[in-house]
């Protein structure tokens, strides 16, 4: 299908789900029960990949910037720097992007084959034909949800990936741990906070929405969700990288 | 009473349905017949809204459905209950949360007042003690049951009932058949039904609509049908192709 028809239908679809819910204590029951949902069930993938990729980050910066090359034959880089890099790399592109992509997986698929399973279950038309916005009523709760949650596991992410860096310190010789947290509170800007948090809602909107998307307009059966639940996943992918891309060159580029 | 003129719908111009007018009556079973394929799923989603014929009319005692916006559909909407070809149950909610839905949705009822509402719906349709257990835990006659009482959970005028013997036993099906029947003629409302089961259309067919072609091919009642079979060679072939 043409790329512009696919976001024409994703406007029109989107336009469905931003209407005043209809039945408000409904509505944030089920947003809490979505916001459960999509922060608790992803904590651990997300303490996992937060904390090993700060480990993996801090040692692999540590070994570029502390061996003796022919360039620094005497280590000129003062030892800050590493905390510097890994905290600023953390805020800026480690905790939101590589969150975002794992979160894709998880609940950009869960959402996609979950909202595809009641479309070819009719229930979506159920919800229709009861006189309830069906679009709304299902993906809303999903959207607000992920745009509260993801943010806040982006941030716990990067403390994550920080403390992942002091583990690294213990193995590695070279850099102590006040190093490290030295580099990271010296260059700390809250320029990079602001755009670690601006990208989190943007990835948050599109995982949920688009996932959203997918699952509404499956056609078929069992298959045809599955195949929902990889396009989301992929689409998802695309967009986040390519936001992830516009925001650094708008905020960042010289 | 529904009516509907000049009903045309079509999928990637493959014309599905042409020029169907066709009242259906308060207080007794409308029936929609015909072969698979024919569309009878495609008038019904036309009717209550789930797809866009390109023309035509329909009126819900009167009230011109079609040139009306969302908001105002939806409130013709809350009078229309439907019982859908695979249930359509909310696979996450208990059965009596199934039922329970459209009240919390849709009216002021306190909670004990919906469960009360709840359990008077599962009386009529004769299904009690299976209040908290899970679509999946229940048979395909139980799912029927659940469907209708959800579908009949707020005070509604009218009722789609899309293949409601589908997968079910021949015993179960004359079951909910005669519970639609008397749902429709105790409540008064108007009752449509898709079947391609001849003992249902014989058993209590008032109002019967024969699909063929796209097209209004045949109205009667049950009563008529074995004189049309002798004319009517598309019909005849039909009833003697589900036997
Ligand atoms: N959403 C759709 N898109 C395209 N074709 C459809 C759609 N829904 C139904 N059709 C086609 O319309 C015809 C009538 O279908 P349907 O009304 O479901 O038949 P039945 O009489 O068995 O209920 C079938 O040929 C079907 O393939
Ligand atoms: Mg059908």
């Amino acid at each position: 299908m043409n790329f512009f028809s696919e976001i024409g239908r994703f406007v029109i679809f989107m336009r469905l789900v931003l209407k005043r819910p209809q039945k408000w204590n409904v509505f944030w029951k089920t947003t809490f029960r979505e916001m459960y949902h999509i922060g608790i069930d992803s904590l651990l993938v997300v303490i996992l990949i937060a904390t090993f990729t700060g480990a993996v980050t801090t040692i692999q910066t540590a070994n570029q910037l502390l061996t003796p090359s022919d360039m620094f034959p005497n280590q000129l880089i003062p030892k800050f720097v590493i905390g510097a890099i890994v905290s600023t790399s953390s805020l800026l592109e480690l905790s939101p992007t590589i969150t975002c992509l794992v979160l894709a997986g998880k609940i950009g698929a869960n959402i996609a084959s979950e909202i595809g399973n009641q479309k070819i279950s009719e229930q979506i038309d159920a919800y229709e034909v009861m006189g309830i916005n069906s679009a709304s009523f299902v993906a809303l709760p999903k959207i607000i949800a992920g745009i509260v949650m993801i943010p806040s596991l982006i941030i716990v992410a990067y403390f994550l990936l920080m403390y992942g860096g002091v583990i690294a310190t213990k193995f590695i010789s070279v850099l102590t741990y006040d190093d490290l947290i030295e580099g990271a509170r010296m260059t700390f800007n809250p320029l990079y906070l602001r755009i670690m948090l601006i990208k989190g809602f943007i990835f948050a909107f599109i995982i949920t929405s688009l996932s959203s998307f997918e699952g509404f307009y499956t056609e078929g059966g069992a298959l045809d969700v599955g195949e929902s639940g990889t396009r989301a996943v992929t689409r998802i992918c695309v967009f986040i990288l390519f936001f992830d891309l516009v925001i650094a060159q708008v905020f960042l580029g010289l | 009473m529904i009516k509907v003129e000049g009903l045309y719908k079509s999928f990637h111009d493959r014309l599905i349905l042409e020029n169907i007018d066709v009242n259906f009556y308060k207080g007794k079973p409308n029936l929609v017949i015909g072969a698979s394929g024919s569309g009878k799923s495609v008038l019904i989603k036309c009717l209550v809204g789930l797809l866009e014929p390109e023309k035509g009319s329909i009126f819900y005692d009167d009230r011109n459905f079609l040139s009306m916006d969302y908001e105002k559909k939806q409130i013709i909407r809350r009078e229309i209950g439907m019982l859908f070809q695979n249930n359509a149950l909310f696979d996450s909610l208990t059965v009596q949360e199934n039922i329970e839905f459209p009240l919390k949705m849709f009216s002021n009822l306190k909670p004990e007042e919906r469960i009360d509402r709840v359990n008077d719906c599962l009386a009529k349709v004769n299904l009690q003690n299976s209040n908290h257990k899970f679509p999946a835990e229940i048979s395909g006659g139980m799912k029927k049951r659940v469907g209708i009482a959800r579908a009949i959970a707020l005070e509604i005028k009218y009722l789609f009932c899309d293949e409601p013997n589908s997968g079910l036993d021949p015993l179960t099906s004359r079951v909910i058949d005669d519970l639609i029947l008397q749902l429709t003629t105790d409540m008064g409302i108007t009752t449509i039904i898709n079947s391609h089961d001849m003992k249902t259309v014989l058993d209590i067919g008032e109002n019967i609509i024969f699909i063929h072609k796209g097209k209004k091919w045949w109205q009667g009642s049950k009563a008529d049908i074995p004189e049309a079979r002798k004319s009517n060679p598309e019909l005849n072939a039909f009833f003697r192709a589900s036997f």
